[in-house]
């Protein structure tokens, strides 16, 4: 897709540059003259809301910073301190509790699109892996940035999930001592979890600049599953076609954005977060952050601690292995019409595992949880491979041309 | 001891001899342990374009201030904050003469003494214990801070309402409970007994009764008005800047809409020739 830049700087100056640093064929090749398949649905465009998301959150998050005090004793003072005494500092506040949320809400879009049309499958099995590597970073950073405002579910998330490593045999306890600094969630634990809450999204953007770069190698997957084969006839350049339509999905994405920071800000929250910590008092519930909840369900699901664990670690980490369980030799499932079935199905196990995750742990709740927790695996290990196996495809269009214009596609293409 | 505590005392004393209105009986609280479901009040401060009733939030300080405080603390609360625009606005010179009401513990001077001065509008609102402990020991229980009590508490909308609730943006699931719970109190022969109260046995005993907060405006001296406007009060304490978002909101909302409608144009233009 991407071979030695034609671009050529119109001044003089720019050429000397050119020469010395070639930025602009950089940004000319992956941003201006990148071919984009042209059948790409608004299903796309989550990538780019995805940045933006980065984005939003590392300078609401530098700002939020500058006013915020990582010690127990004054975190949750600083917090309101934001809130009420620093200039915009509600809406800063307000935009990075809530971008976290959006942010969440964009990658499942993403990865749930990743699933359905193939977008794991060879050649793009790296760009996947880094994919799941990002996510994973983003469940760390998403956590810590939790237990800053130290308040009760702060406190009692960071107990609680921190507690988890205790499960490993042996070096369990000592694990969990070394993560909290200390023999509970105190000071030390804030201040490493402040520190690396900062530096985690520096890591993501990095990771972020991999991804990209192996999407700019391989090309975009698309809806139906087809390599391009004529770059012309099938495929449109980034800009204006996909910034246009980026530009377009991203603004509604902000308005989604913007309804819940300004009339919403608290629904995302829990209300007992705004009751500082104490770690003398336990909340009755102990309810993670809703993008977390499915996994959590997965892990009270399993009567022995180790094994919830390592269930529920085993339920990101399955993803990094998905481009070599799906045996199917067809990408997209608008041809796949069994696994069509299949994929809408681990999308409702997802959210009722979700809806599950923020039960109580007891009675029928965890007869679903764990229901759930099998066809979750089960979609994965399972019936993935076999599919692939016994499924019959529907026929594949020709052409990516050809599934956009419909046959006689070339003159309307090249009209 | 100093005025608010004997205050207290008096309010005690009043609730003692005080007959409960608007008894409950019918609602016994359920036994799972979690307390009625408060029910939905209407506020000025609900809804898109909601603003607070400049004087509801008043009288909402007034009862706060001599009931309320005698026990609980406010401490992100500073005087100055009460002449702020989207609140009690009350006058910068009605600010200063309410601070100056009060003593300040200050220090240490350049002898390495702690001393008492006259409040400023800048101060802290003070709270009547000088810590945690102290207040314990009095009072038996502490008694939570009130700064950001309106959004600190909650109560399930269970499935789908509580999806629903981000459409219909109803938020104001905090101060609903604290109205319920000031007028949950239903058994006169038990005052800690509370029907919104998770347990159904609070702490607190009932803290009003009618005719205790003396108005000046004319308005119903009852439980049931001294908890709406106290409520609306501690809502405003919780998110003084709640005017100003919403505010704020629309302008975002009216843009973004906007420029969304122009960006579609944009993209259905750059896209004509291209299906």
């Amino acid at each position: 897709m991407s071979g030695p830049s034609t671009f050529v700087p119109k001044s003089a100056l720019g050429r000397w540059f050119e020469s010395r640093l070639p930025l602009g064929g950089l940004i000319h090749s992956s941003f201006i003259v990148y071919p984009t398949p042209r059948n790409l649905n608004y299903w796309w465009t989550f990538g780019g809301i995805l940045s933006f998301m980065l984005v939003a959150q590392i300078v609401t998050g530098i700002v939020l910073a500058m006013h915020y005090t990582p010690h127990v004793d004054y975190a949750f003072l600083s917090v309101e301190h934001i809130m009420r005494d620093v200039n915009w500092g509600w809406l800063i506040r307000y935009a990075h509790a809530n971008g976290a949320s959006m942010f969440f809400v964009a990658v499942y879009i993403h990865m749930f699109r990743g699933l359905y049309y193939g977008s794991y499958k060879a050649p793009r099995e790296i760009l996947w892996i880094l994919g799941v590597i990002i996510y994973l970073l983003m469940m760390a950073t998403g956590f810590m940035g939790y237990v800053l405002p130290w308040g009760q579910m702060s406190f009692w998330g960071a107990t609680v999930i921190t507690n988890l490593f205790s499960a490993i045999p042996l070096v369990g306890d000592a694990i969990t001592t070394w993560l909290w600094g200390g023999y509970s969630v105190d000071n030390p634990t804030l201040n490493r979890f402040f520190s690396l809450h900062f530096l985690l999204p520096f890591m993501i953007a990095g990771v972020v600049v991999l991804h990209v770069w192996a999407l700019h190698v391989v090309g975009q997957n698309n809806p139906d599953g087809i390599e391009v084969k004529n770059t012309e006839r099938d495929t449109l350049s980034f800009t204006p076609y996909a910034t246009g339509k980026d530009s377009f999905a991203l603004v509604c994405f902000m308005i989604f954005y913007a309804w819940f920071v300004f009339y919403t800000p608290n629904f995302l929250g829990h209300a007992d977060n705004y009751i500082e910590a104490n770690p003398l008092s336990t909340p009755a519930h102990i309810v993670p952050e809703w993008y977390y909840l499915p996994f959590y369900a997965i892990l009270r699901a399993v009567p022995s601690k180790l094994g919830g664990v390592t269930l529920m670690f085993s339920a990101i980490v399955v993803l990094a292995f998905l481009p070599w369980l799906d045996t199917s030799r067809v990408r997209s499932a608008k041809y796949r019409p069994m696994y069509k079935v299949f994929f809408w199905a681990f999308v409702a196990a997802c959210i009722g595992l979700g809806y599950l995750g923020a039960q109580p742990p007891e009675g029928g709740y965890v007869i679903a949880a764990r229901l759930l927790t099998v066809y979750y695996f089960g979609f994965f290990i399972i019936i993935m491979p076999l599919l692939g196996l016994f499924e019959t495809p529907k026929p594949l269009p020709a052409s990516i041309a050809d599934a956009v214009l419909g046959k006689g596609g070339l003159a309307a293409a090249q009209h | 001891m100093n005025r608010f505590a004997k205050l207290g005392l008096a309010a005690a004393l009043a609730l003692g001899l005080a007959a409960a209105t608007g008894a409950r009986a019918a609602d016994e609280p359920n036994n799972d342990g979690h307390g009625l479901t408060p029910s939905r009040q209407s506020w000025s401060f609900a809804g898109p374009f909601g603003a607070f009733d400049q004087a509801q939030v008043q009288r909402g300080f007034q009862v706060f201030r001599e009931v309320c405080a005698v026990c609980h603390s406010a401490r992100n609360l500073s005087f100055r904050n009460l002449s702020q625009e989207g609140g009690p606005e009350f006058t910068e010179g009605q600010v200063k003469a309410l601070a100056a009401e009060y003593q300040i513990k200050d220090g240490p001077n350049d002898a390495g003494e702690m001393f008492e001065r006259q409040g400023r509008p800048a101060d802290r609102f003070p709270w009547n214990y000088p810590n945690a402990e102290a207040a314990k020991a009095t009072l038996g229980a502490l008694p939570p801070d009130l700064s950001v009590m309106a959004k600190a508490r909650s109560y399930s909308r269970g499935f789908p309402m509580f999806l629903l609730d981000a459409v219909i943006q109803y938020q104001e699931h905090g101060v609903d409970y604290v109205y319920a719970l000031l007028n949950g109190y239903s058994n006169p022969k038990d005052l800690n007994h509370n029907d919104y109260f998770p347990g159904g046995k609070i702490a607190m005993a009932k803290p009003l009764t009618d005719g205790q907060v003396d108005y000046t405006d004319g308005s119903p001296k009852t439980v049931q008005q001294y908890s709406k406007d106290v409520s609306s009060f501690l809502m405003w304490m919780a998110e003084p800047k709640l005017e100003e978002r919403k505010h704020t909101g629309f302008k975002v909302m009216a843009f973004l809409i906007l420029f969304a409608g122009l960006l579609y144009l944009t993209k259905k233009k750059i896209w004509a020739d291209a299906h």
